[in-house]
């Protein structure tokens, strides 16, 4: 048949054209199902993420509050002295922010880039309706700082409604306007600290959950049903625990007058005045996290392993390798989805883990999400903490990049 | 109409009407819990109650302004009357989260003084109304033998070789770094102008940093006496009420060392756009008067914030041998070396200083 | 190594039980000559496979000794026997290639790579799939993956060879056509091979033995020709092939030859081969390919009346189901003959076969 001649239905349309309407009610009715649950998963979903990377680099508050100063402010060079003009218009704004009460709103925002100026704006805005022209002076007179020009560099700054500057807090660099990026001095860094601190954390996390949790899912696998039925609700219960009470009870466990150090003492391994501080530092957080955790890494390694038959370690010994040398190269190599699932599981739930260092964690036991948790509900910093949020989203994306290239997503069994 | 159709209806009808009377005579009153909301129940929420005929809903929070602003700017306000430090009232009132509280509708003293003159120096603002003064003080457990003399100094806290053993700190440089520099020699009238040098925040991270490996960090209030009585630490820094609890009402034997103490206010605020403003005014009106504000004394050991409170100041209620005017922070053997917390000082530093204190931790 | 008496595979007064309570395998002996290939059959939960696991070493013997090559071996674990093994579901590790299945067992046995290669080649040859050496378990079809399990139970050369029903994923033509080239392989290479399966007709196309199990005892064990022509209980006369019973009460003995009173009340004479003394019931077992249909006697045969029931063409013969002294599902199978007897459903006639056809063995209830 002749390829150049299109085939067609009998009665005379393209096949092509005859298929596709066909198809077509039935392709309707399945996008109509599909829609609300897309819509579901937009709105709930994806549009926050968005709306969280946006608001990381984006924060208006200067610009729409101080409407006046905004213009003059964009086309200052930075360095110059600011001028009289521009006094003027900021006073006007500070007037009209003192009658709209947000100029609180203002303070806190020029505060984030210049520590100490939040009192200068609202203690100037109430006596802003006061002040007469020559304007410059006048705030000069009120507050003296009103003449530094690091002051008019951090309007600059925060004038800029679309800014890298909190991307660079996140990285301990500061943004400014005469130099750009810098990085914080070494004893003020703490972001980078803790973004590592939180990754080393969390790896020790997931193999700590997974060299706990390998036999523990191995026995599950192939103890016989009623054992492994006992075992299985033990590796549940932790889920229907409060994780609060898991954690508080974690504290009674393992403070210095708790459970674990009366035993030891007890023994005589540590003198009562010795005892070991097992919680509020870096041990007791991955302690508690690795049993919260560890579920996580049991059950995907164990879906993987009941789909294992038993005959392949069967085989492997009828051909002549030894119970260890079975596991190690028949039964393993089977079971790297589910340590691949458990893992990459165990360890992006962990980077996120704040409630449990927070209570556990003492000093050195902080996770990034503690600072974002911080700077959503104390500092209000909410771009920084999207900033954080999102460098943190990066480093999930990062990952799961990774693991698609090096195991691929398709070989990940979750259950 | 179906018969179904009409009892939804109609159930819909009525659930919506009783929750419209129910959120009309509800209001929930925010505070931070354990013996000192305990304190405010009693002196006023259930008299208060008793006279208005509204009930009260009682929440727990940890402090900040976060919880108030998510609430205002999203419309939907369900926190009636909070009870916020200074530098947390006076930044929200900036930021226009806050509804104004007009003084002269406060009540008077009983001897007729004026409520703007009553109430002490600083205790009103434009947005808030103190209901006392609380203090961050630290406390050891007299019951634990231990072979050392009792503390007398804040500078005693920081010495750790005199007292060896883990120390309780708020996770938190407001306080904390006041007590720091205190230790080290600070007048307490002159913390504030080196703090606000950065010497002055070197120096104070310097003396921390001699106890830093020592200290355990607590979050909240309920916190350091339970680490206290654990034996968890041998001091920490508390909040005067909550320890006087513990000592009154759970028989511990904590001692406090009042050299070097940081008194603060609590006050009361009403959120912007809250359902219920002329209850909550109402309600603040009737908190903060002279009877009610002696009366909460007899509960927790914080200070009124009115002056013709303090005479009315009674015993402990539970225990008539305890007498409640030596255990505020305001009482003459406790005050002789005390420091106010500057709001004005940490609504400037407070996010760099949290910045710094962080990275500190960190470290 | 063997010194010509003993036998190369001996199970001595095995037993075996999971629960203490119930014997899967009830006192099992059985003797496997080198080279033979002996096939366990039964149906499920017969014992058989148990056995076939113990002779393994993946499943330990409650009682008794399992010797092979004159040692015991009760003690010794699984990869030390040295015992090539194929999985019902070829338990192919999928995470290795062909080659490298097939290179496991010597790679752990420490060969030398030349020496691996030159195995491997050999064995993927024997089973014609050296094209596939680098292909994954998965992208193979049943039939090659039964063929890679065969080469990977064989390339490190064992002297005993295990399958555990190992064609039972296989359609029929494939499994029909790999029954033969198992055969075939058995017969190149000479190993002992012990053989597991419920299908008769592959137990009878490969072994040089069966043994037939029932409920954890070998009830016969015997060549195929033996099996199928001289059963010697009622048990393994139904279990292989097609058979009619009829049931009945022994009147008397005399040399050999049974007198049976039917429960019909017909008198019919039978070759008593399992049955007691007078008096006793049995069980009849008649080949229906050994029966004559006819509408008269035949002189010298064994004749009962019957009804024809039921008539299926067949090609080669008439399937002709009968009732016959009260059995209705009396099978009769008549060669497709140019003097064709005109078969007609309804129709009486009589049903006739040699006395040494019809076997009188104990009693069971059909």
């Amino acid at each position: 048949m002749d390829v150049s001649q299109p085939i067609t239905a009998a009665d005379g349309t393209p096949l092509k054209k005859k298929l596709a309407q066909a198809m077509f009610r039935s392709k309707l009715r399945a996008t109509g199902l599909v829609v609300p649950l897309l819509a579901f998963v937009l709105a709930s979903f994806v549009f926050p993420i968005l709306a969280l990377m946006w608001q990381g680099i984006h924060n208006d508050t200067f610009a729409r509050l101080m409407p006046n100063l905004t213009e003059e402010l964009r086309v200052w060079d930075g360095v110059s002295d600011p001028t009289e003009e521009m006094y003027a218009l900021l006073v006007a704004d500070l007037r009209q922010n003192r009658a709209d009460k947000t100029i609180g709103k203002v303070a806190s925002r020029v505060n984030q880039e210049l520590a100490g100026t939040r009192s200068l704006f609202t203690s100037t805005a109430r006596k802003a309706k006061k002040l007469e022209p020559p304007f410059k002076e006048a705030l000069i007179k009120t507050k003296k700082k009103w003449g530094d020009i690091k002051v008019w560099q951090a309007m600059k700054l925060t004038n800029q409604s679309l800014t890298p500057g909190f991307y660079a807090t996140s990285l301990d660099a500061r943004y400014t306007v005469d130099q750009g990026f810098v990085m914080k001095e070494e004893k003020r860094q703490i972001y980078t600290k803790l973004f590592v601190r939180t990754l080393m954390i969390s790896g020790s996390v997931m193999l700590l959950c997974l060299l706990l949790g390998y036999p523990v899912a191995y026995l599950l696998a192939t103890l016989p049903l009623k054992y492994s039925n006992l075992l299985m609700i033990m590796v549940l219960l932790p889920f229907w625990t409060s994780l609060l009470v898991r954690t508080t009870a974690w504290i009674a466990i393992l403070q210095s007058q708790g459970v674990v150090n009366d035993l030891l003492v007890w023994i005589g391994i540590t003198g009562d005045e010795s005892r070991f501080s097992l919680i509020y530092n870096m041990t007791g957080t991955i302690i508690a996290m690795t049993h919260i955790l560890l579920p996580f890494m049991i059950l995907p390694l164990y879906s993987v392993m009941k789909t294992i038959p038993p005959s392949y370690m069967r085989a492997a010994r009828s051909l002549g390798a030894t119970p260890t040398a079975a596991f190690i190269k028949v039964y393993m190599p089977q079971t790297v989805p589910g340590i691949g699932a458990g893992g990459l599981l165990v360890f992006i739930l962990a980077i996120g883990y704040y409630i449990t260092p927070a209570l556990v964690g003492g000093q050195d036991g902080q996770l990034i999400s503690n600072m974002i948790a911080y700077h959503m509900q104390k500092s209000l910093n909410w771009s920084l903490a999207a900033a954080l949020g999102g460098l943190l989203l990066l480093g999930v994306l990062v990952l799961y990049w990774a693991y698609d290239r090096i195991i691929g997503i398709d070989n990940m069994k979750l259950g | 109409m179906s018969g179904l159709t009409k009892k939804i209806v109609a159930l819909a009808g009525m659930s919506a009407f009783v929750a419209g009377n129910a959120v009309a005579a509800d209001l929930t009153v925010v505070s931070w819990g354990g013996a000192y909301t305990k304190s405010q129940v009693e002196a006023y929420h259930k008299p208060w109650m008793a006279q208005s005929g509204h009930s009260i809903i009682s929440e727990d929070y940890g402090g900040g302004i976060a919880e108030i602003k998510a609430q205002v700017e999203s419309g939907n306000v369900t926190w009636d009357v909070v009870d916020v430090e200074l530098s947390d009232a006076i930044r929200a009132c900036d930021e226009g989260l806050l509804e104004e509280i007009d003084h002269s509708t406060l009540p008077a003293a009983p001897d007729g003084t004026p409520a703007v003159d009553d109430f002490l120096p600083g205790t009103l603002h434009d947005c808030a109304v103190a209901n006392i003064v609380w203090s961050s003080v630290y406390v050891y457990d007299s019951s634990k033998v231990r072979n050392w003399n009792a503390p007398k100094t804040m500078g005693d806290f920081f010495n750790t070789d005199a007292y060896p053993g883990k120390r309780g700190m708020r996770k938190s440089p407001k306080v904390t770094m006041e007590f720091a520099l205190i230790a080290d020699g600070v007048p307490v009238s002159e913390v504030y102008d080196v703090l606000g040098t950065e010497e002055g925040i070197e120096r104070a991270f310097a003396k921390l940093d001699t106890i830093k490996d020592d200290v355990i960090w607590w979050e909240a209030g309920a916190q350091p006496p339970q680490l206290l009585a654990d034996g968890e630490v041998i001091f920490t820094t508390a909040w005067n009420g909550r320890v006087f609890n513990a000592v009154a009402a759970e028989d511990q034997s904590f001692e406090m060392v009042w050299d070097g103490q940081i008194y603060d206010l609590d006050l009361w605020v009403i959120p912007k756009g809250s359902k219920n403003v002329e209850a909550a005014l109402d309600f603040v009106r009737f908190s903060t008067a002279t009877e009610q504000l002696a009366n909460q004394a007899s509960w927790i050991s914080y200070g009124p914030a009115r002056a013709s409170s303090v005479p009315l100041i009674g015993t402990y209620h539970d225990n008539a041998a305890i007498n409640m005017a030596d255990h505020m922070p305001t009482a003459p053997g406790n005050f002789a070396n005390a420091l106010q917390n500057d709001f004005e000082f940490w609504a400037d530093n407070q996010d760099d200083l949290n910045e710094r204190f962080n990275a500190w931790l960190a470290q | 190594m063997l010194d010509g008496s003993d036998p190369f595979v001996r199970f001595k007064n095995v037993q075996k039980s999971y629960d203490g309570e119930t014997l899967v395998v009830k006192n099992l002996n059985l003797e496997i000559e080198a080279g033979e290939f002996v096939t366990m059959l039964g149906p499920s939960g017969s014992g058989k496979t148990t056995c076939l696991m113990m002779l393994a070493g993946f499943e330990t013997a409650t009682h008794g000794e399992i010797e092979l090559g004159g040692k015991p071996i009760n003690n010794i674990p699984p990869h030390k026997r040295g015992i090539g093994m194929v999985f019902q579901n070829y338990a192919l590790f999928p995470h290795m290639t062909v080659a490298e299945n097939l290179t496991f067992p010597l790679k752990v046995r420490n060969m030398s790579a030349g020496d691996i290669q030159d195995k491997v080649n050999r064995a993927l040859d024997m089973v014609q799939m050296r094209a596939f050496a680098d292909r994954k378990p998965a992208q193979l079809s049943g039939g090659q993956q039964q063929r890679i399990a065969l080469a990977r139970a064989l390339v490190f050369e064992p002297e005993l060879v295990l399958m555990d029903e190992p064609l039972g994923a296989l359609d029929k033509q494939l499994r029909e056509h790999m029954q033969y080239e198992i055969k075939h392989i058995h017969e190149n290479l000479g190993v002992t091979v012990v053989y597991v399966t419920h299908d008769q007709s592959e137990a009878l196309t490969m072994s040089n033995r069966i043994a037939v199990f029932d409920d954890g005892v070998i009830q016969q064990l015997d060549a195929p020709v033996a099996l199928y022509e001289k059963p010697e209980n009622s048990f393994v006369a139904q279990f292989i092939g097609e058979n009619n019973t009829l049931s009945g009460k022994v009147d008397s003995l005399t040399k050999g030859v049974a007198a049976v009173t039917l429960d019909s009340g017909d008198k019919v004479k039978a070759l008593a081969v399992n049955t007691d003394a007078k008096g006793s019931r049995t069980s009849l077992s008649i080949r229906p390919e050994r029966c004559i249909v006819s509408q008269k006697k035949t002189a010298g045969l064994s004749a009962l009346k019957g009804r024809i029931e039921e008539l299926i063409y067949l090609g080669d013969h008439i399937r002709c189901r009968m009732t016959v002294a009260g059995n209705n599902e009396f099978i009769v199978k008549v060669p497709n003959t140019a003097d064709q007897l005109g078969l007609e459903i309804g129709a009486e006639s009589y049903v006739s076969w040699q006395t040494d056809d019809c076997r009188a063995l104990d009693f069971k209830e059909s």
